[in-house]
């Protein structure tokens, strides 16, 4: 029996579906069956007038007769709903510029908060893409001035044997960079980033190989230079193999040294978007934990897994403890402050703040869209009160009314919502492939359900409650009322209100746009310590290994030689270091001088070669910079920033001084500090060593300043190079500029998000001011008209209107003048050069919010001073 | 507005009259009326505003089917058949109806 009440119910839509054509088939059935009595009438002699007549009376209701027959397969209620809608939509097509204005707004506010609501979900709010990620934590090493720095191999696997807190830990070495390692033999030769992990670091995060498996113990003690095994990104497979299924087992040759691909990653292991946002990366490698490593100081950045029930400042107190002994046992190494952090918190720590900010400007983005909707509404209903009032004196049912109003808002609602998918759609699909901004997990966003739906709800619910509002109002009144055009006291007073609060909150994001968008500029400004207009660099290390101080030099000889040689170009320099990546920093003392343990200063460490200052445009501002004469044999040299200078010999000239560093070296010169690490902060103290001079690098970067244009510039440097090194493989120029952009792109992303917030935010405030006053124009048409007749001249109408509107304005930009100023602190992390209570802010975006507001009241008030007194009298 | 009073039928008996009367083979709902009319020798006349929605129930149903074609008089009518459903729908609702009617009887005095 289930299964024919199944097929019932199948039915019953089908016909449901079809309702239009069975409808039609009713009627025809029936006026085939009126026709036949009709013949048979006339059968028996009756004549054709009279027997249609005869039929009709004996066949009664013809309409109710289909209604009722129609009721069998349509309930009464649904066909009222489709009746509803069928009257929306003929609402909606008469009012089309109001439909597509709500839509579009309600679109608009549901899209991007449904966008923002998404990023935020990924970044903040969904757990890291690994294996009970809340249990993961990060492990730094606390370094002076709260720098965070790597931490040695020998105190990693020191800690980890000995820590009770932990489950387990895992690292990989900070120092790995783009493109630093070679891949060549088959097909074109290409250079990759290889990120050295220690062999459980995948087991450890709890991510399993696509293809293959991961790293070995074994495999985790060879030598770094030649790894036994790499195993590669989901990406790299794809691009490089065509996702070739029998990669595994197969030898790749990189770096000169042959290496057995053992595993592929799964799509969903994204490394860099957790760790490195903005970057990419090809292979892993292991990461050797022996004394090889250990000698490179501080390289390792740690994970921890907590074991169950241990908390972080559990485990931090533990770690701190286990480090001080540690340290005691090993004064050979360096030191070890260990800092943990819950993973999560560190991954969106950096942009934590500017989501919120965003988090926060979207949901006043979508209180202004729904304070907007429902003054929209109410004027809407204002103006259809009459209408109203009749349908209930025919005798609509009041409950059959209400439920039209809101099948329309809901309608209205839904219709946005659907917009607002399709943005938001589009909206997270654009985000997720911003490559260009460095932000986490960004890849990870995806159209979040929850946030679609919580908007969606909040766009239906704003469309009904003006309709439930209003209807107290409206049938009670409206008749009574009937022409007379007085202006009604609660009503304006709502309008008005929902009015005043747009303009403060619109206030509002005005303010946090304004402060944000000066910050920004003030970041654009900033003095770098290097010029990157016309600079760009080349990784350019060579496909074989320099044997002797001889030959890299020679290779450095010839590298500059031709490539100044080329047309356009003004200069060229090496360094292993470009703008904004590569942190290493070793502790640096004056000659004589000695610092207590811990105390010593650090320096960033860069490795240049003569050119490089000249084609970066880091000015030299003592001294003089490298030449090519500083060379292995001759004297060993030193640049250092004025940082530097200032902190080894403060009060005195650096040029002449000796550093103590591979036994002495001079001091020849004094560079401008860069801002080396962002733009927001300065650079700190930084030593430059000639590459001449030493072979502890490990990237070659060409630098260059030149006046010809991309491609023409890639092109003749590498025809250029190209008899040097046959094999070199070689990239377009990356201009100094891209550093730049990449490095402010997070700050660039909120601002231009949030000036478009604003944006928005200023046009509907300006349309509820619109909206508002045109609509006590229209009511007060009368009012207006009797007083001109009384002799009030078209300037005294518009002043009178004018004075509103900035009444309005006026008492919502007090309230949003106060809301900003209590908000604006909460932005204070992500202001740069201006205070959260920038005056010229705050007074600039209230002018501005004055100005529209009266251009709003303008365009009303002057159509009311047009208002011919005697039309509108007449007309009563 | 209300539904219309069945008065001339118990419920549930018309649907049981037009099921039996398509036994007789596929007619249009004009045929059905006079038909049972016919049959009752004129005492039960069945009205329009009752037979319609019977039939659209019925067909709701799956115990008719309903589809186009010509009448005598070449003009296009719906035509209703009885379905393997409606048979044994027919079946059982004529054995409970004999069972009513025969009780009904039975207290009545007239067995």
């Amino acid at each position: 029996l289930a299964g024919s009440r199944w097929t019932r119910v199948r039915r019953r839509v089908r016909y449901w579906l079809s309702h239009r054509r069975r409808e039609r088939w009713l009627s025809e059935e029936i006026g085939f069956h009126l026709k036949a009595m009709v013949d048979d009438l006339m059968a028996r002699g009756v004549p054709e007038r009279e027997a249609w007549a005869q039929a009709q009376r004996k066949f009664g209701d013809m309409t109710g007769t289909v209604e009722d027959a129609r009721a069998t397969w349509i309930a009464r209620w649904m066909s009222d709903l489709l009746q509803d809608f069928r009257h929306t939509r003929r609402g909606m097509r008469r009012e089309i510029g109001f439909t597509g204005f709500v839509l579009l707004i309600a679109g608009l506010g549901i899209g991007v908060s449904s966008t923002v609501f998404s990023v935020v979900n990924a970044v903040l709010l969904r757990p890291l893409p690994f294996r009970d990620p809340s249990a993961l934590v990060w492990i730094s090493n606390d370094g002076r001035n709260n720098e965070e720095w790597t931490t040695q191999v020998g105190h990693f696997v020191d800690v980890r044997a000995a820590s009770t807190s932990f489950v387990d830990m895992a690292g990989w070495t900070g120092f790995y960079h783009v493109g630093d390692s070679e891949l060549t033999g088959v097909g074109e030769p290409e250079r990759l980033t290889s990120v050295p992990v220690t062999a459980n670091f995948f087991s450890f995060l709890g991510v399993e190989p696509a293809l293959g498996r991961t790293f070995t113990q074994e495999e985790g003690r060879g030598r770094l230079s030649s790894p036994p095994a790499v195993i590669l990104s989901h990406g790299f497979w794809t691009r490089r193999f065509a996702a070739d299924p029998t990669i595994v087992g197969q030898t790749l040759t990189l770096n000169r040294a042959p290496v057995t691909v053992i595993g592929v990653l799964p799509a969903s292991f994204d490394f860099t978007s957790v760790f490195a946002p903005g970057t990419s990366v090809d292979v892993f490698i292991p990461w050797p934990l022996t004394d090889e490593t250990n000698r490179q100081g501080n390289t390792m950045k740690v994970l921890g897994r907590l074991k169950p029930g241990i908390t972080v400042p559990h485990a931090q107190a533990d770690l701190t403890t286990l480090a001080k002994q540690i340290e005691s046992q090993h004064r050979d190494r360096n030191g070890f402050a260990p800092r943990v952090t819950a993973l999560e918190t560190r991954v969106s720590g950096s942009v934590g703040p500017a989501l919120v900010v965003l988090a926060g400007a979207v949901g006043l983005v979508m209180l202004i869209v729904c304070a907007n909707l429902s003054s929209l509404q109410l004027a809407r209903l204002g103006a259809r009160q009459k209408e109203m009032a009749l349908r209930v004196a025919l005798g609509a049912g009041r409950l059959r009314l209400l439920r039209q109003l809101l099948t329309e808002s809901i309608a209205l609602a839904c219709g946005g919502a659907l917009v607002g998918l399709g943005l938001a759609v589009a909206g997270t699909r654009e985000v997720a492939h911003l490559n260009a901004v460095s932000l986490p997990l960004l890849t990870a966003v995806g159209i979040d359900g929850r946030a679609m739906l919580f908007t969606l709800v909040a766009g239906v619910l704003f469309g009904v409650l003006p309709a439930l509002s209003v209807r107290t109002v409206t049938v009670c009144d409206e008749l009574k009322e009937g022409t007379r055009g007085t202006t009604r006291g609660g009503r304006a007073w709502v309008g008005s209100s929902l009015v005043v609060g747009e303009i403060a909150l619109a206030l509002t994001l005005l303010v946090g746009t304004g402060l944000l968008s000066r910050s920004f500029l003030r970041v654009l400004d900033v003095n770098l310590g290097f010029r990157p207009a016309l600079a760009s660099a080349l990784r350019v290390d060579p496909s074989f290994k320099f044997m002797s101080f001889d030959e890299q030099n020679a290779y450095i000889d010839d590298v500059l030689a031709r490539t100044r040689a080329l047309p356009g170009l003004m200069a060229a320099g090496f360094s292993d270091a470009l703008p904004f990546a590569g942190d290493r920093s070793w502790g640096v003392r004056a000659q004589g001088q000695v610092y207590p343990k811990g105390q010593m200063p650090e320096a960033f460490i860069r490795v240049v070669s003569d050119g490089y200052f000249e084609a970066a445009g880091i000015p030299v501002r003592a001294g003089r910079s490298f030449t090519g004469r500083d060379r292995a044999t001759s004297e060993p040299v030193v640049l250092v920033n004025e940082t530097l200078a200032r902190t080894l010999w403060p009060g005195q000239p650096a040029v002449g001084q000796t550093v103590a560093l591979d036994g002495g070296r001079r001091v020849i010169g004094v560079v401008a500090d860069v801002r080396h690490q962002a733009l927001e902060e300065v650079g700190g103290s930084e030593m430059y060593l000639p590459m001449r001079q030493t072979s502890d690098y490990d990237q070659m970067d060409l630098v260059v300043r030149a006046t010809l244009p991309e491609p023409a510039l890639t092109a003749q440097v590498r025809a250029a190079l190209r008899p040097i090194d046959p094999n070199l493989p070689v990239h377009a120029f990356q201009p100094l500029q891209e550093l730049v952009d990449r490095a402010v792109s997070p700050r660039k992303f909120l601002v231009v998000l949030l000036a478009g917030f604003a944006g928005f935010a200023l046009l509907l405030a300006s349309l509820g001011i619109y909206a508002l006053i045109s609509q006590s124009v229209n009511q007060r048409t009368q009012e207006i008209g009797i007083r001109m007749a009384l002799g009030a001249s078209a300037a005294d109408v518009q002043r009178r209107i004018l004075l509103g509107t900035l009444g309005l304005a006026g008492l919502g930009l007090v309230l949003g003048l106060a809301i900003s100023r209590f908000l604006t602190v909460a932005l204070a992390s992500l202001l740069f050069g201006v205070t959260p209570g920038d005056p010229a802010t705050f007074l600039g975006m209230a002018g501005l919010l004055t100005a529209v507001a009266v251009l709003a009241g303008y365009v009303p008030a002057w159509r009311a001073s047009r208002i011919d007194p005697m039309v509108t009298l007449r007309s009563n | 507005m209300g539904t219309k009073p069945r008065t001339d039928l118990l419920s549930g008996t018309l649907d049981m009259l037009v099921l039996k009367t398509l036994t007789r083979g596929h007619m249009h709902g004009y045929a059905i009326s006079q038909l049972i009319q016919q049959l009752s020798d004129d005492l039960l006349r069945v009205e329009e505003g009752s037979l319609y929605p019977a039939l659209q129930r019925l067909e709701l149903n799956g115990w008719i089917d309903g589809e186009w074609g010509l009448s005598a008089n070449n003009r296009r009518a719906r035509f209703y058949r009885l379905t393997a459903d409606g048979r044994k729908h027919l079946s059982d609702e004529a054995a409970r109806y004999r069972q009513v009617t025969g009780a009904v009887a039975r207290v009545m005095g007239f067995a």
